[in-house]
């Protein structure tokens, strides 16, 4: 089971708050820790694993569940 | 000592090899600085209505929080963008892609796109107000950020922003209307130089 270090809500917010909020979120954790996001923004799905893989950080998931659109990352 | 057809020889054989071993390596060589370099932008900001307002800041923003280094330079209308205030507004009058719609009632009543004759748009005084309140309340209601907040988080991302000096004497503004966060006011002689090293540069 990976632990969560930090959650980030960006539920109700549109582009591209959730990936400036992630970048924020990101930027207080440390390496090797994980951050989930959720996000109601049907575009984050595509604009989270492309931010993922132009930063370097790692999508461990990406899950469409009840409460929203939840991504696991793993920050390099 | 080698004679003089020796030499053309020897120099011929070394150039051939040369050309061989760039081709090998040059395009890995070159693919490397470019994964390892850090990524440009400069916009260059010419609208201040806002609808116009977004673009620019939602780009930068963007780019910043994917680590690329950005620069903006706000000339004529985009310069009001950089007031301590903003007070963009939008007009539906001779913009006529915009699509009038409520922000409030029923879905169906949100889904439909309001004919508004331009007479209307132009003689109803106050219609730019309205038109403005409703786009904002839109936004606000669809998760979209002010356009305060944008250029907030641009700046706490290191975005650099400079403003057009010309325009500044031309509309006769004061450099204390501004924020304080604007890094220069310069002329286009300044900022060409950093546009043409970026990797995108766009006119908004």
């Amino acid at each position: 089971m990976t632990t969560v270090a930090e959650k980030l809500d960006t539920r109700g917010m549109n582009c591209p708050l959730p990936i400036l909020k992630t970048r924020k979120a990101l930027n207080l954790i440390n390496s090797g820790e994980i951050l989930e996001v959720t996000s109601s923004d049907p575009g984050s799905v595509k604009d989270i694993a492309s931010f993922c893989t132009q930063t370097g950080n790692r999508l461990l998931s990406s899950n469409e569940a009840d409460s929203g659109f939840v991504f696991l990352i793993e920050k390099a | 000592m080698a004679t003089t057809a020796e030499n053309t020889t020897q120099n011929a054989q070394l150039d051939t090899w040369l050309e061989q071993r760039l081709d090998e390596l040059l395009p890995k060589k070159m693919a490397e600085i470019e994964t390892s370099k850090t990524p440009s932008m400069s916009i260059i900001a010419t609208k201040g209505s806002l609808d116009w307002a977004y673009p620019p800041f939602i780009l930068a923003s963007t780019a910043a929080a994917l680590g690329w280094d950005v620069d903006m330079f706000f000339t004529f209308y985009g310069l009001l963008l950089l007031k301590k205030d903003i007070n963009a507004e939008v007009s539906p009058l001779g913009n006529p892609a915009m699509p009038m719609k409520m922000p409030f009632g029923p879905k169906w009543f949100q889904d439909v796109d309001w004919p508004m004759p331009n007479l209307l748009m132009a003689g109803v005084p106050g219609f730019e107000k309205v038109a403005t309140g409703l786009m904002k309340k839109t936004f606000k209601n669809k998760g979209v950020a002010t356009i305060e907040e944008l250029r907030g988080l641009c700046l706490e991302a290191d975005v650099n922003m400079i403003a057009c000096q010309m325009t500044v004497d031309v509309f006769g503004f004061d450099n204390s209307e501004f924020i304080p966060e604007v890094s220069d006011f310069v002329g286009a002689t300044s900022f060409l130089p950093v546009a043409r090293k970026s990797d995108v540069c766009l006119f908004i």
